[in-house]
């Protein structure tokens, strides 16, 4: 009981949690490029979430300076993810631009067939 | 070519009101919810339904790949060097308030010119992207 | 003059940063070429300016946007900063007259000035990596680095260079991902990002809550020694190294994996050895493991390749080891001996890449069997390469032998002899690998496929003679090496808890 109270408790973590095995094991365990690809996506989605979470101050308005208020979010984690949202994009652009010039170079984007065709040559 | 008459002339409609509304996305944010970012990829979206509807080719008439690959750098230069200007004035690197007569004003002036420069890059690299996907295979 | 001196931090981002913005303007080989060249040719100033300034008068620190820390981000560069910059700087401007003609060579006209543009871009990253006092900072930078490298990478003459370029995007950018979770989990027990900040509030919240901080130090550790190619998160880098574009080979295996070292070092001795002792956590002992695992298994791996720039890139794996070991020594001359082993592997790595660069320029082919006497028929370059490949055994007279004899003086002061034998024993296997290549290099009767081949023409030279020429300097003169190293481990040691 005390365990699902914990859980219950910090289930932000535990989505980040499940969030970033998800994208770990997608990663690993799939050898087409553009499933790595989304995998990776996920995996760094989950970051995104870590610094988000507890960027949110219950009861907080949006971080503007007014008079009428005293309690505000924290800006600075949801800076931080905008630019490694950027970086993220940047990364998944070029990891698809990759991909399609290994589609044009080998036929396929399968990992295990590359590999077969690069034994054969 | 009749069969897409609706879509055809429904866009050219709606392409100057998109990018209307890009430029109140850049502008009002200042204000609320906006900046360089959004407004870029409101922009690239343009360009996009553009050649979407009438062909890449059309795209390239309007935004030929040479000036979006040169919007990249662009838009960076536009952002660094508004840092510079900061440095070059007598104080520390992407220090804007000595760009106005007083600090607030630098600070407004300094913001506006990076969201202009955030603008332009991320407008060209958008754009840019698509054109790469797109053109393969062609 | 003295405005210039103030903004050296922020001026050796900006230069190569606005160097990669007029080379994507320039979209001409020749015009980026010249741009690159400029830019590599003046960093070493601000540097080499930045690193006396150091020296003479401690750290420097510049508010960015003169915002003060730990609000705003803050460039700050001590001893070990000035010397990473000053490598990578330096490395940047020996190497890059060997570009023009090697990248001509190997790279399609249209691509060349994006070249350049990404490895001023790459250089942005990796000095900026070296300079910035913020953590989140250095993960933008490590990305610019690496998004830039990955191209690079990409850019190489065989099909299989894309593979290797996204197989190292995918581990890659694991790396740095699990580096941004180490800094979120620090930020939440801090509610800083500024290192020294950090550092100095490290210590209350470890009172507090040591879990989530070893946890951020698992994280730190396991995304840089991602990046750093240490032991097991090394299997990216023989294939990227393998069928990069030869200068960029050359270019990234003397910096992109030192910046990373520096970040390691900067994280564990600046920041979670202030707080925390890092004696009484495994951290070095896994540390010091997987480094006499990589020594070993990875040159051995080297001693079996078929290829030239394939062996050079276990024996790259395998020289980390040797840095990564004077690391998790934790005392004086292992630390020395690690930072110092930093530019002596950086010098002998660039020698011996540029020299396969030279080599596949004429001879257009890295293959060991089809080598056979290339010694006779391009003389200066394989002496070059000879000589740098004395200083990875690590021969009395040269540098690597300044930096085994500091890691053998490490080893003895914890007592450790078995560790003082593995040592001298790894550099035995070296001699093998290496026995091996100059033995088909100088012995052998020049095979048919080296027959038109002659020593490169002068750009290429020079370069190449002037690394391997620092190799044996080096290995007499220590005090640009291992003074420096030592007055650095001193200062980093004493902030140890």
């Amino acid at each position: 009981m005390q365990t699902l109270g914990i859980i219950l408790d910090h289930y932000s973590y535990v989505i980040t949690i499940f969030l970033m095995m998800s994208g770990l094991y997608i990663v690993a365990a799939r050898g087409n490029m553009v499933k790595k690809l989304v995998g990776l996506s996920i995996f760094q989605t989950s970051v995104y979430l870590l610094y988000i979470e507890p960027a949110k101050i219950l009861g907080g308005t949006a971080p503007i300076l007014d008079p009428a208020f005293s309690v505000y979010s924290n800006p600075l984690p949801h800076v931080l993810i905008l630019t490694a949202i950027v970086v993220g994009v940047a990364t998944l652009a070029l990891g698809l631009a990759l991909a399609v010039r290994i589609n044009e170079a080998y036929g396929t984007i399968e990992e295990d067939e590359i590999f077969e065709r690069d034994r054969e040559t | 070519m009749s069969l897409d008459l609706i879509l055809r002339v429904g866009t050219k409609l709606v392409l100057p009101f998109i990018l209307l509304f890009a430029l109140y996305v850049q502008f009002h944010g200042d204000y609320g919810p906006g900046g360089g970012f959004q407004a870029g990829v409101i922009v690239a979206s343009v360009i996009i339904l553009l050649s979407i509807t009438f062909g890449l080719d059309a795209a390239h008439r309007i935004a030929p790949q040479p000036l979006v690959e040169r919007m990249i750098p662009l838009g960076v230069l536009i952002y660094a060097g508004t840092g510079v200007a900061g440095l070059i004035l007598g104080k520390n690197y992407l220090d804007y308030s000595v760009l106005s007569h007083d600090a607030v004003h630098g600070h407004e002036l300094g913001v506006f010119l990076v969201e202009a420069g955030v603008l332009v890059t991320v407008a060209g690299t958008m754009t840019a992207l698509f054109y790469a996907f797109a053109e393969r295979g062609r | 003059m003295n405005a210039v001196w103030a903004h050296l931090p922020i001026l050796i981002v900006l230069v190569p940063l606005f160097g990669a913005l007029l080379a994507g303007f320039a979209r001409r080989a020749d015009p980026a070429f010249a741009i690159a060249l400029v830019v590599s040719w003046v960093i070493p100033f601000c540097a080499g300016a930045m690193l006396w300034q150091v020296l003479a008068s401690g750290p420097i620190s510049y508010h960015l946007g003169s915002w003060a820390p730990p609000w705003g981000i803050e460039y700050r560069v001590d001893a070990l900063n000035a010397f990473v910059l000053m490598l990578v700087s330096m490395i940047g401007a020996v190497t890059m007259p060997f570009a023009r003609r090697s990248v001509g060579f190997e790279i399609e006209e249209g691509q060349r000035p994006w070249f350049y543009c990404m490895y001023l871009l790459c250089l942005t990253g990796l000095l900026g990596i070296a300079v910035t006092g913020d953590a989140f900072n250095a993960f933008v930078f490590l990305e610019i680095s690496s998004l830039s490298t990955y191209v690079l990478i990409a850019l190489g003459r065989d099909r299989r260079a894309l593979l290797a370029a996204f197989q190292y995007l995918i581990m890659g950018t694991i790396g740095a991902t699990f580096y941004v979770v180490g800094v979120g989990l620090l930020y939440l027990m801090t509610g800083s990002l500024n290192m020294v900040d950090i550092a100095a509030r490290l210590g209350p919240a470890w009172a507090d809550n040591s879990r989530t901080i070893i946890a951020a130090l698992a994280f730190v550790t396991v995304g840089v020694s991602l990046k750093l190619a240490l032991f097991p998160l090394h299997v990216w880098l023989p294939n990227a190294y393998s069928y990069a574009p030869s200068w960029a080979t050359a270019f990234l295996s003397a910096t992109a994996t030192k910046v990373a070292i520096y970040l390691l070092v900067r994280f564990l001795f600046s920041i979670f050895g202030v707080a925390i002792d890092l004696r009484a956590l495994p951290v070095a002992a896994i540390i010091i493991g997987l480094s006499l695992a990589a020594m070993y298994i990875a040159s051995l791996i080297a001693v079996f390749q078929s290829s030239l720039s394939r062996m050079l890139a276990y024996s790259s794996v395998a020289q980390i080891g040797y840095i990564t070991l004077g690391i998790g020594f934790v005392n004086l001359a292992g630390l020395t001996g690690g930072l110092v082993h930093i530019v002596n592997h950086a010098l002998m790595k660039a020698a011996l890449f540029l020299a396969v660069g030279a080599v596949f320029f004429r001879a257009r082919t890295v293959q060991l069997d089809d080598l056979a006497g290339i010694g006779r028929k391009m003389p200066i370059t394989m002496t070059a390469f000879t000589v740098a490949c004395f200083g990875l055994i690590g021969t009395p007279g040269t540098s690597g032998f300044i930096s085994k004899w500091y890691l053998a003086l490490g080893a003895i002061e914890r007592g450790w002899w078995l560790v003082v034998f593995l040592i001298v024993g790894s550099s035995l296997i070296a001699l093998i690998y290496v026995g091996r290549v100059l033995e088909i290099a100088w012995l052998r009767e020049p095979s048919a496929a080296v027959a038109e081949a002659r020593d490169p023409p002068l750009s290429m030279l020079a370069p190449l003679v002037l690394l391997a020429a620092a190799t044996i300097y080096f290995g007499f003169d220590t005090e640009w090496t291992a003074g420096i190293a030592s007055t650095t481990a001193k200062g980093l040691l004493g902030g140890l808890r």
